[in-house]
């Protein structure tokens, strides 16, 4: 219990739950309206809430409620929340260096819970996986923080859609709200260091030349053919 | 499901909800299930800073500019003006402060009215 108070009064988790916090309402649009297609589908409550708790991928289960609705066969279904996953794979790739000084266990804990948005800001914040122990704290905190708010958001919105199915409207398209949630950080990360512009990309090799001394250069393999290397 | 079992319970929905979730875990923990020691080829690791841009567009994309699996063929969708009021907030704001959020309200502030009002 201690351990884990520890972590929540941890700055990096409170800094991550606000920075997730900004998107609150398209994630909390979006699982509203994915509680509300799930019972409409004809899945029962228990059946709905069941697959939010567990599945908790808004995208795969929009993907998967047609085609259970349908009776299609286990392994269509399965395979296609497969594909719809497929960047989860990719994301894996990108997140392994910055997970692997944990135990299985803790990496499937926040492998499972790190789901698109959680990700995009991640690797956001942190560049690098950091080499110390202070580091990895500190990033583990902001994955947890930001993870966290984002599961319990999209839960609290997944179950209000499943008990309001029938009073909330469906055409009004209020999921769209989570379409403009990722535009926003799409946006952010755009503006960031991934700028189209050039300005902005010389701006980032400029930054990362000045780094270029420090020890986290050789701790990142990525960074090995930057332009001082 | 038949439709005579509407909202019911059914252990078949339940197995295929159970498995749904495994595949969620497996697809987001792929590359760190195994403890070996293992690297991605440079070239790869670079793509990687690509990723999560990549990712969002792959998602945003397509729910902005298509319908039922086609692209759209009129501009009179609610989706593109909201899109477009949306990143103009942003970077009307240069990013700061609370930008994502004021990206969702004027993105929702655009569109409800023009896709409840007229229908686009």
């Amino acid at each position: 219990m201690a351990r884990w108070l520890a972590w929540w009064r941890h700055p990096e988790f409170q800094l991550g739950l606000r920075e997730m916090a900004a998107v609150s309402p398209g994630l909390a649009a979006w699982g509203l309206m994915t509680g509300v297609a799930m019972v409409k589908s004809g899945m029962s409550p228990l059946e709905a809430v069941a697959m939010s708790l567990m599945v908790f991928a808004g995208s795969s289960q929009l993907a998967a409620i047609p085609l259970i609705a349908a009776g299609a066969p286990v392994w269509v279904i399965w395979a296609t929340a497969f594909c719809v996953n497929l960047r989860f794979v990719v994301f894996s790739a990108h997140m392994r260096p910055y997970l692997m000084h944990l135990p299985l266990r803790w990496r499937l804990f926040n492998g499972y819970l790190t789901a698109d948005l959680s990700y995009v800001m991640f690797t956001k914040r942190f560049h690098h996986p950091a080499t110390d122990a202070v580091g990895q704290r500190n990033q583990l905190a902001y994955l947890g923080g930001g993870s966290f708010f984002n599961w319990s958001s999209w839960q609290i919105a997944s179950m209000l859609g499943i008990g309001l199915a029938h009073s909330i409207p469906t055409n009004w398209g209020l999921g769209f709200a989570g379409i403009l949630a990722l535009l926003g950080v799409g946006c952010s990360l755009a503006s960031t260091h991934f700028a189209g512009s050039r300005p902005g990309l010389l701006r980032w090799q400029r930054s990362r030349h000045l780094r270029c001394p420090s020890s986290s250069i050789s701790s990142w393999p990525l960074r090995r053919q930057s332009p001082c290397a | 499901m038949n439709p005579s079992a509407m909202n019911m319970t059914d252990g078949w929905t339940l197995g295929v909800i159970l498995g749904l979730a495994l595949v969620t875990l497996v697809t987001r923990c792929f590359f760190f299930l195994s403890s070996q020691p293992w690297q991605l080829p440079h070239w790869a690791q670079r793509g990687l800073q690509y990723a999560p841009i990549a990712a969002l567009s792959a998602v945003v994309l397509p729910e902005v500019v298509m319908t039922q699996g086609q692209l759209i063929t009129t501009w009179l969708d609610a989706r593109v003006f909201a899109t477009v009021a949306g990143a103009a907030y942003f970077f009307a704001r240069k990013g700061q402060g609370q930008a994502v959020l004021g990206t969702i309200v004027t993105g929702m502030a655009v569109y409800l009215p023009l896709h409840i009002g007229l229908g686009w």
